[in-house]
């Protein structure tokens, strides 16, 4: 029989259109909004095959929704991976990415330098469902195989950490991973797939806050889940949800009836249907429409941000910048490696003076706007230490790159020489 | 491990399309197996599907009366799906060869995991259409659009709107 390569289109145009053909009853060419619940089967047999499991279909928007089962095709197709579940949030997708993974009194180890709302919700809430992080400095890819355990179920990164400007070694922490019979999970939310392609690089698992980069437009919540679908999940007894039988669908084992569509399948049957973490029809419509320009997008944001940080690395009131684009980066290297069309456009500086000069900085901004969320088509500006970074302790807001000085940066599509000019005029205020 | 192996959706299309009558061997009586799932899903689709196994023979499965063997089938068949542990796979292909023409058989199937290269390349040799490592079930699905219904990835991308007409 004759071969085709794995993908036959490009990048770009699975960016408009994966997961939407034109609407079969109808011709409509967008993906309608199917802002709808129930789906009427063809009669019981039919509904009792859906609820086995056994056939292909919808059952109620919970598990699954045409719109939403849209969006979960194209972030799996840019991704590269076997399929997806979204979800509402980001914080929702990474419950939904450990609960197949995770068994009361289990650990997973996570960098210390991810996102603080990550921080809090591994190192907090998930204590309460006795699931342990243990947070290293995954700099040093040694410090993962140390922290390991044999209930380690998990290892857990960010490919550009939120807010620092550091780039993980995927590639070392995928080799530690294998080693051990467990998956690399990469939350690629600050990359999204055009700059990071993390499956290439080894991750098994990708979780996205699909309210940043890809929606877009600072519109709509939402997080999603991918399978790389290349884990084996019956390689050791580590993953009994997904290879050893379940009780709810009567015996039946994910890992062998659903062979690479395991993982997903369980996600939406069992999470989903469990944790009810579902994400709205209308936000995936909107998410779809970013997905349509994200390659358009990413570049300008990552010339944008590239110009910014150029522009305040040369200014007198500025003590560093933390953006991996940069020459003077500590991670230039591993950012030329892995995101090698561009950094991304979320990073940090600090400005001389300290606290003080900071506050004075993030209030005295115009065009770009103080309020807590990244990924933007209009540039964003934060105090990470008195916000999102600020229910963690001083420790651990300097290893995550958010100490009092701290200014974090989302870079969005407008005029370059508008955005320079407006933190060159509140530099000029902070200091007066 | 051999390399993976890759057919073109359009290969795969002709065939789930040229077979209505499909054998196969390993079909399960436990309506929680794998093959039951298949079986069903198949029938849904508009195959009539022949179990051949021999745990299960003289037993009925899904409305079809299940055979021991291939030989036993008393219909002519299109397709043979193998629902078997690779190392058995050779066998039955060989049985299959045997009797392609009496029973007119076009393609031999093997199941999700399911490969030998050697059986194969028999096959291959004696005018069969071979499809290794796949799940008919997941292909139709996915050939059809539905497997996109769970959010996994088609690979399928067109601008065709699909016509609701008798075939
Ligand atoms: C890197 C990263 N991961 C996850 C999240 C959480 O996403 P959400 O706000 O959609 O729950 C965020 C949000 O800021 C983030 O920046």
């Amino acid at each position: 029989m004759s071969e085709t390569p794995k993908d036959r289109y490009g990048f770009e145009t699975r960016m408009i259109h994966a997961g939407s053909q034109p609407e079969p009853v109808t011709g409509a060419r967008q993906t309608p909004i199917f802002q709808n619940i129930g789906y009427v089967f063809y009669d019981t047999d039919h509904a009792a095959s859906l609820f086995n499991l056994q056939t292909f279909g919808f059952i109620y928007s919970r598990l699954t929704n045409p719109t939403v089962a849209a969006l979960e095709e194209r972030l799996a197709s840019l991704e590269g991976g076997r399929g997806a579940t979204c979800c509402a949030s980001g914080h929702a997708a990474q419950i939904l990415a450990f609960f197949p993974l995770m068994e009361p009194g289990d650990e997973f180890i996570a960098s210390n330098r991810l996102y603080g709302g990550s921080i809090t919700q591994f190192g907090k809430t998930f204590r309460k469902f006795d699931w342990r992080c243990s947070f290293v400095d995954v700099d040093e890819p040694e410090n993962v195989r140390r922290a390991l355990t044999p209930r380690t179920k998990a290892i857990f990164t960010e490919s550009i950490a939120n807010p620092g400007g550091v780039i993980s070694d995927l590639e070392a922490l995928s080799a530690i991973a294998r080693e051990a019979g467990i998956p690399l999970i990469v939350d690629n939310t600050m990359a999204t797939p055009y700059l990071c392609p993390a499956f290439q690089w080894g991750a098994d698992l990708i979780v996205h806050s699909t309210t940043k980069f890809l929606s877009g437009n600072g519109t709509s919540q939402g997080g999603c889940v991918i399978d790389s679908g290349t884990f084996d999940w019956a390689q050791n007894d580590k993953f009994p949800a997904l290879a050893a039988p379940e009780e709810a669908y009567h015996g039946l084992v994910f890992a062998e009836t659903f062979g690479d569509m395991a993982y997903t399948t369980h996600s939406h049957a069992v999470g989903l249907r469990d944790l009810g973490s579902t994400m709205a029809p209308m936000n995936a419509f909107q998410t779809l429409l970013g997905i349509e320009t994200l390659s358009l997008r990413m570049a300008r944001h990552c010339d944008n941000a590239l110009g910014v940080a150029s522009f305040l690395e040369q200014h007198e009131q500025v003590a560093w910048v933390s953006y991996a684009g940069l020459e003077s980066s500590p991670y230039r290297a591993l950012a030329a490696k892995y995101m090698p069309k561009g950094a991304g456009s979320v990073f940090t500086f600090g400005v001389k003076g300290g606290y003080e000069a900071g506050i004075k900085v993030v209030e005295s901004c115009d065009l770009l706007s103080h309020l807590a969320n990244l990924g933007d088509a209009r540039s964003l500006v934060l105090h990470p230490a008195s916000t999102t970074h600020r229910q963690l302790t001083d420790e651990q807001r300097i290893a995550a790159g958010a100490g009092p000085d701290v200014i974090r940066l989302s870079i969005g599509l407008e005029t370059l020489d508008d955005i320079t000019a407006d933190l060159e005029q509140a530099l000029k205020r902070a200091a007066s | 491990m051999s390399e993976p192996l890759t057919y073109s959706d359009e290969a795969l299309r002709s065939v789930l399309a040229e077979a209505r009558t499909i054998a196969m061997v390993g079909a399960s009586p436990n309506w929680n197996r794998p093959s039951f799932f298949a079986m069903k899903y198949l029938q849904e689709k508009g195959y009539r599907v022949i179990p051949v196994n021999p745990r299960a023979a003289g037993q009925e499965i899904l409305g079809e009366a299940c055979y021991a063997t291939l030989a036993e089938v008393p219909i002519p068949v299109d397709l043979v799906d193998i629902f078997r542990a690779s190392d058995a796979a050779g066998a039955i292909v060989d049985e299959a060869i045997a009797l392609k023409d009496e029973k007119g058989i076009r393609t031999i199937w093997m199941q999700l995991g399911v490969r030998d290269d050697g059986a194969a390349a028999r096959a291959e040799a004696a005018g069969l259409e071979v499809v290794m490592d796949r799940c008919p079930k997941i292909e139709f699905g996915r050939l059809h659009s539905e497997l996109s219904w769970g959010g996994f990835n088609s690979r399928i991308i067109s601008s065709k709107r699909r016509r609701t007409r008798i075939a």
